[in-house]
């Protein structure tokens, strides 16, 4: 049922978002890498003034086991406030999960029990399959025609291309593909929008042969994965264009579009550089109708004892800085980025978009430094930061460790385990929270990737008004 | 038409332009994207040109076939339809759908027309069109058929038009200069479930005055 009043948790423009109260939960993606016990759910307690703050207080188990959940989103979001189809009195109560490898897609309802989210929708990969021809659903966007997820997989197979499927927003159905005409596209990841300028935009990883059973080497060395952007007419669902960065730049993953909806620019974080193993951050910007993408930002690799390294990178006796996801603040100002293999959150302030300013960073686990958290100094942590979430009013920042079970394996040999960290973010620098980390077994064995903020958070939303 | 009438169409037309969704909204949010008070203006027009296309298009259909069936059928028949389409709004929830935001003036009265015919807004007059007395000539009979009868859905729809129309381009600028968006997260109360009641309760209407 649709409310008399739009969902409180709807802004019309990034500006009034950023003045949203804080969240008072968090939903964290956690799944079993050895698919015996069910993926979950997790939801941990934000709220600072709670006797359970920083603790995991809520738990769904799913139904299958091997789904390997790994980012999800709301069914509704401020885009609903969007003037062409606008339906704001509907309710963000839904999360869209969908599990990577599993391809189903589960539908939970957090209104009721916002600590226990119920499943009330299962769509099968089958389902998938037969409606959208896709397979492997990863990133999730409410649009402001429906619900849009993207898709590492052709419906069969292990093969591409992968693209975008959309779902109904009132009976989550898979509606189809979105692609009228993809072009030469065959790789997939990421995806977000320019809304106001009919403009989406996508990355490339992998089909599912390249990276479901870990990163292969050969694919890497051969610069197989994907290293170009593509532009489309998100009203026509067609190609406009695509930009090559140079296949020495290998995996082309998270894209962060400015929130400011008069804006036309934004940040792609890729993985690795075949030639030095950095990481790189780049903008893209707009101008006289085609986009143009500079890099913006280099992050090396970081020279290492090779008897410290795992076996796949004892030969280059470095520590790749591996930019496995980035975020951008609402107010589009702080860029943070994730270097997962140094085990390292670093903060640029981006309000000039073409002249980053690195301003600060924290450390936590690392392949080689391992860095502990200062609430527990003897734990010498694994995995890095990873997922990145940050609060709408951007003073807290969240971050899990895990990549993807079998590229977490190759990392980590040694096992990764699971931490969600918080940090708190004020213009003068960043803060570790020692009050919350929950980690290792108050996460039941499983792994943890995206996180979600009750209400929303930097990566959840479209504003289709400016400040 | 009677005085009545005219207040009917009026008022109608004044609700149809406070609606959010039927186009001032989307005129704030053209004039905000360019920072122009003149690309909210230059917006209005096609979108009553849409709106006006779509009730017309029911007025003049259902005037017309007035002149030509007797005038409780059609009152009836109507307002039946009238009836079930307004349960089905109210009911099923589904929204309209339009992915594209830069639009022409063209593609704008489009959206316009489309979404005015989704929401059902020129079958909202019927109540107005189905009472209203069909023109006579001097021969005492009513005139046959269209385009006589259509006229009287014509100038209704013109009525309403002018009403929508000057009640959205007070929403956009008021929203646009004063106010501002943020007035929408308290302000926009579910206009469509209550356009869906007034749908049904002018389907009722309609057979209740006809009948």
């Amino acid at each position: 049922m649709t409310r008399w009043t739009p969902d409180p948790t709807f802004y019309p423009s990034p500006g009034a978002a950023a003045g949203a109260p804080p969240e008072k939960l968090a939903y964290v993606a956690a799944f079993d890498r050895a698919a015996e016990k069910p993926d979950a759910i997790a939801v941990i307690d934000t709220d600072p003034a709670s006797p359970e703050y920083g603790r995991v207080v809520g738990w769904t188990d799913l139904p299958h086991t091997g789904d390997e959940l790994h980012h999800f989103g709301w069914n509704a979001c401020s885009s609903a406030l969007c003037p062409t189809a606008p339906h704001p009195h509907v309710e963000r109560r839904y999360l869209i999960v969908p599990g990577l490898r599993s391809s189903r897609i589960y539908v939970l309802d957090t209104l009721a029990d916002p600590r226990n989210p119920r499943l009330v929708k299962e769509i099968s990969a089958d389902e998938l399959a037969e409606k959208a021809n896709y397979s492997r659903p990863h990133t999730i966007h409410c649009g402001p025609d429906g619900i849009y997820v993207s898709a590492l997989g052709a419906g069969q197979g292990g093969d591409g291309p992968g693209g975008i499927a959309i779902l109904d927003h009132k009976t989550f159905d898979v509606r189809g593909q979105w692609e009228a005409d993809r072009g030469d596209q065959h790789l997939a990841y990421d995806f977000w929008w320019h809304l106001t300028q009919d403009v989406l935009v996508t990355s490339e990883w992998g089909t599912p042969d390249m990276i479901e059973d870990g990163i292969v080497p050969e694919l890497l060395l051969g610069r197989k994965y994907g290293h170009r952007i593509h532009f489309w007419d998100l009203a026509k669902r067609s190609l406009v264009q695509t930009v090559d960065l140079g296949d020495q730049y290998q995996m082309t993953l998270e894209l962060r579009p400015a929130h400011d909806p008069s804006a036309t620019h934004g940040f792609l974080g890729v993985v690795i550089s075949v030639e030095d193993l950095s990481a790189s951050i780049w903008a893209w910007h707009r101008s006289d109708g085609s986009f143009a993408v500079r890099k913006i930002i280099d992050i090396p690799a970081e020279p290492a004892d090779p008897d410290l390294l795992p076996p796949a990178l004892k030969p280059f006796g470095a520590v790749p800085p591996l930019v496995t996801d980035i975020d951008l603040s609402v107010d589009d100002r702080f860029l943070y980025v994730s270097c997962w293999g140094t085990g390292e959150l670093r903060r640029y302030d981006v309000s000039d978009p073409f002249n980053p300013v690195f301003l600060d960073s924290v450390h936590l686990g690392g392949i080689v430094r391992r860095t502990p958290h200062p609430a527990f100094p003897e734990e010498r942590l694994a995995g890095g930061p990873q997922m990145v979430e940050v609060s709408r009013d951007g003073k807290r920042v969240y971050v899990t460790n895990s990549l993807y079970g079998s590229w977490d394996d190759q990392f980590y040999p040694d096992g990764v385990g699971a931490w969600l960290a918080k940090i708190d973010a004020t213009d003068e620098g960043l803060t570790l929270d020692d009050r919350f980390f929950p980690h290792g077994d108050e996460f039941r064995g499983r792994r943890v990737h995206q996180t979600r903020l009750q209400g929303g958070d930097a990566s959840s939303d479209s504003y289709c008004f400016p400040s | 038409m009677t005085w009545e009438s005219y207040a009917a169409l009026v008022a109608l037309g004044a609700f149809h332009g406070l609606n959010p969704a039927m186009g001032w909204l989307f005129a704030v949010a053209r004039g905000m994207q360019e920072r122009s008070r003149s690309v909210l203006l230059r917006s209005l027009p096609p979108i009553a040109a849409g709106h006006l296309a779509s009730v017309a298009i029911v007025a003049a259909v259902i005037s017309a076939t007035r002149s030509v069936v007797a005038a409780n059928v059609v009152g009836i028949a109507g307002g039946v339809l009238l009836v079930g389409f307004g349960l089905w709004r109210l009911l099923s929830e589904r929204h309209f759908r339009w992915a594209g935001m830069r639009l022409s003036s063209a593609q704008l009265a489009g959206w316009s027309f489309l979404m005015s015919s989704a929401h059902g807004a020129g079958l909202m007059l019927l109540p107005v069109l189905a009472t209203t007395p069909v023109p006579v000539t001097h021969a005492g009979h009513a005139m046959s058929g269209s385009p006589g009868g259509a006229l009287t859905g014509l100038a209704a729809a013109g009525v309403h038009t002018v009403a929508m129309f000057t009640v959205m381009a007070g929403c956009a600028l008021l929203v646009y200069e004063f106010l501002g968006v943020n007035i929408l997260r308290r302000a926009w109360f579910n206009v469509d479930r209550l356009w869906a009641g007034v749908l049904v309760a002018a389907g009722a209407l309609t057979i209740a005055l006809t009948a």
